[in-house]
């Protein structure tokens, strides 16, 4: 294991919370010649926080240079914000204009925590990068293996899945197999780090206020349009589709009343004709999901080629769902066993056997169950 | 450690951590008792030594927390005072100052300050023919300049400055926070009405400075409350401090000119050694502080160079922080015309030895190179 090879030097990016806190922490006693590295990622910082939102502000850099200065490290704050600006943010907004719905965590961890800061750690002499992601990676023969955490509850391998086998190489998550969130505080505590009870960052740190809507619509404008049914019968209004996402159902002003009652969900996001497509829950069910941008989280499944029984996950929190997975030229198709609800573009499908994360592919397009005879058409064509 | 960043904070002088160690317990000075008295007695003479030291008179010297302070008094004291005697007048201030007259500049504009920003040229040095004329169209308030760009080192045009201002009948303050006890500075002969300067750039205790306040300098005071030093800055007297800052501005005037040939002839030698590699550029003026070095390297990331030089124990500055810890782009190195590249602030002390700037000259190279070869 890696943390039994001593005198390692390694980057502990740390974000002013708990879990880093800890990695970090247990590098230090793990006998590595430890770092510690804040990244600044929003260009206007807020001084202090607000509710438990966001990891980008003074406060939060204060907090991991005070967790530093206990662990006697060196720490520094490096400005990543304008990759963080044209990778993230960007390709959020950009995704969304496009009517699908990003991941920017899983972003981050792909282009900013792993690429731009792993690629400095590198050039600078550091053979690991440390962070506090439930996770695990394994090394074998064969190379890396990502796997999820000990503790499934806050296992984040999701958010991890588009690391590429040579990413692995270079990472350390030591909270891989912590039993749960709690442990970690109280070893914390434990530490004496006051920010032991921090509370856990959630939803998108750089839209502190959380309003993903006034978010978009500053960058996007917003646009009234319509809201149809699948029949292509207008139903309502909406004051601009961007931040609509498939599956949601709140924030709607329908008109005109179901036919048969039951509640509408968003089916599809059409922001060229600026239109909201909604229908019944079951209407988005999907029996199909695919697309070209694919990693492999280290060598690819040999099997892949020709279709493989898998796990696949749609969402940071969702459940996994059995899965048919194949390469179908240089698309990679995955066909859920039973069919997935509230599947959007844009988001990664990560694919997974047993505990072991194969890789991800950005869902380009999906097929609706109610299409499955057009989808049989389709395969005999 | 090596220390290469003397600028930023030089090491407290021997003599002042044995006179602070010894020190005995102070009373309030502004008490009436014998005590107080006696902690009044060291107050004023430490006064009266750093009157000599600044070239004023001692009621003139107005003891701050520090160079923010002291800047912060002079120009919104100065702009208050203006507006009212009935002259909502305009600031004249070059583009190049430090942060602590931009910002203070700035919440003074947004509150009502019409400001005339004057541009530097590419060495940093303030452009007069834009200074005068800044003066010169009448209902400014006050001026200010500093005495050296505390950034690339560059002297500014004090002199003219003074004489402008005389002749347009504005106030000129000088920040000599970074120049102080590094170049000879005379209040007196200046021409300037108010002066700022700070004790830890010359090997005293953090927080203490002074403004230099003219007598027939009017400024409105920011603390209200005791009506201390002229009712231009309330609250209870540092007297200690107020001592061991006059120490170390005595014994900084003494070795004033040895040290500035000793220091000038290294930043001479790391100046004439980085300009020989490719892709590093001196921005500084010929006429400069003596401990100063500053490159910009081109094609390199600051932070990465900073770590690599600070990993290998030597302590150097690629810019000032924000509040976060971020070196922020350097709005000097921006002003004079040079974007993207990584600035190198290596400031030199009584403490450097030539055998420290040989292993920095030794060290610099490659720190470059592997820095550039991280894009």
């Amino acid at each position: 294991m890696l943390d039994s090879l001593v005198g390692m030097k390694v980057l502990a990016a740390m974000s002013g919370g708990v879990d880093s806190a800890v990695a970090a922490a247990r590098a230090v006693d793990a006998g590595h010649e430890v770092v510690g590295v804040h990244l600044a990622l929003s260009r206007m910082p807020g001084t202090l926080r607000t509710g438990s939102r966001g990891c980008c502000t003074v406060e939060d850099a204060m907090d991991a240079r005070r967790v530093a200065d206990r662990l006697g490290i060196p720490f520094y704050v490096w400005d990543f914000s304008e990759r963080f600006h044209d990778d993230v943010v960007q390709d959020f907004v950009d995704e969304y204009a496009a009517g699908r719905t990003p991941n920017p965590c899983l972003r981050c961890n792909e282009k900013i925590k792993f690429e731009a800061l792993l690629d400095r750690a590198i050039g600078l002499g550091f053979d690991r990068v440390v962070t506090g992601h439930y996770a695990r990676v394994e090394h074998t023969e064969r190379g890396p293996e990502l796997h999820r955490a000990a503790d499934w509850a806050k296992d984040q391998s999701y958010v991890l899945g588009v690391l590429t086998g040579a990413q692995l190489e270079r990472c350390w998550f030591p909270l891989a197999d912590t039993p749960t969130k709690a442990a970690v505080r109280a070893e914390a505590a434990e530490r004496g780090f006051l920010l032991a009870q921090k509370p856990d960052s959630h939803d998108i740190c750089f839209i502190p206020d959380g309003d993903m809507r006034g978010f978009l619509a500053e960058r996007l404008g917003a646009e009234p349009g319509e809201i149809v049914d699948r029949e292509g019968r207008v139903v309502g209004s909406h004051e601009g589709v961007h931040g609509y996402t498939v599956g949601q159902r709140r924030g709607m002003s329908l008109g005109v009343p179901s036919p048969d009652g039951r509640p509408r969900f968003v089916l599809e996001v059409k922001p060229q004709s600026r239109q909201l497509v909604v229908g019944p829950k079951e209407a988005l069910a999907v029996v199909r999901l695919a697309g070209t941008r694919i990693s492999h989280a280290g060598a690819p499944h040999p099997q892949l080629a020709d279709g493989l029984d898998v796990e696949v996950q749609i969402r940071a929190h969702a459940d996994p769902a059995p899965a048919r997975a194949r390469m179908v030229g240089d698309e990679l198709v995955i066909d859920p066993a039973e069919p997935l609800s509230g599947v959007a573009t844009g988001q990664s499908a990560v694919l997974y056997e047993g505990t072991r994360v194969l890789g991800q592919v950005t869902i380009d397009r999906t097929v609706a169950a109610d299409a499955a005879e057009r989808l049989a058409e389709a395969d005999a064509a | 450690m090596h220390q290469f960043d003397h600028a930023a904070s030089t090491p407290m002088r021997e003599s002042v951590r044995q006179a602070l160690a010894t020190a005995a317990p102070l009373a309030n000075p502004a008490s009436t008792h014998r005590e107080g008295q006696r902690a009044r007695a060291v107050l004023e003479e430490a006064r009266e030594r750093l009157a000599i030291a600044l070239g004023c008179h001692p009621t003139e010297v107005v003891l701050t927390s520090g160079g923010t302070e002291s800047i912060n008094l002079a120009l919104k004291g100065a702009w208050w005072a203006a507006r009212d005697a009935g002259a909502a007048g305009a600031i004249v201030v070059p583009v190049a100052e430090h942060h602590a007259t931009l910002d203070a500049v700035a919440w003074l504009e947004a509150h009502g300050a019409p400001v005339r920003w004057v541009r530097v040229d590419e060495q940093a040095v303030t452009d007069l023919d834009a200074f005068r004329p800044a003066l010169e169209q009448g209902g400014a308030a006050v001026a200010t300049m500093l005495v050296a760009s505390n950034e690339v080192g560059s002297l500014q045009p004090v002199r003219e400055a003074a004489d402008a201002s005389a002749r347009a009948g504005v106030p000129l303050h000088l920040d000599a926070v970074g120049a102080f006890g590094h170049v000879p500075l005379r209040f007196v002969d200046s021409g300037a009405s108010l002066m700022s300067v700070a004790s830890h750039k010359i090997g005293g205790p953090h927080g203490v400075g002074a403004l230099v306040v003219g007598r027939d300098v009017r400024i409105e005071a920011l603390h209200h409350g005791g009506g201390q030093q002229r009712g231009l800055r309330s609250g209870t007297q540092d007297a200690l401090g107020a001592s061991l800052f006059a120490l170390a501005a005595e014994e900084a005037l003494a070795e004033l000119d040895a040290e500035a040939t000793r220091l000038s002839a290294m930043t001479d030698r790391i100046r004439s050694t980085a300009a020989s590699l490719p892709g590093v550029r001196i921005l500084t003026a010929e006429a400069r502080l003596p401990h100063i070095a500053h490159l910009v390297v081109e094609g390199a990331s600051g932070e990465a160079l900073q770590f690599l030089l600070d990993e290998a124990g030597f302590a150097v500055s690629n810019g000032s922080a924000c509040s976060a810890g971020v070196a922020r782009e350097s709005h000097v190195v921006r002003a004079c015309g040079v974007e993207g590249a990584a600035p190198l602030r290596l400031s030199l002390g009584r403490t450097t030895t030539a055998a420290e700037v040989d292993a920095l000259l030794a060290a610099l190279p490659g720190a470059i190179e592997r820095a550039r070869s991280l894009g």
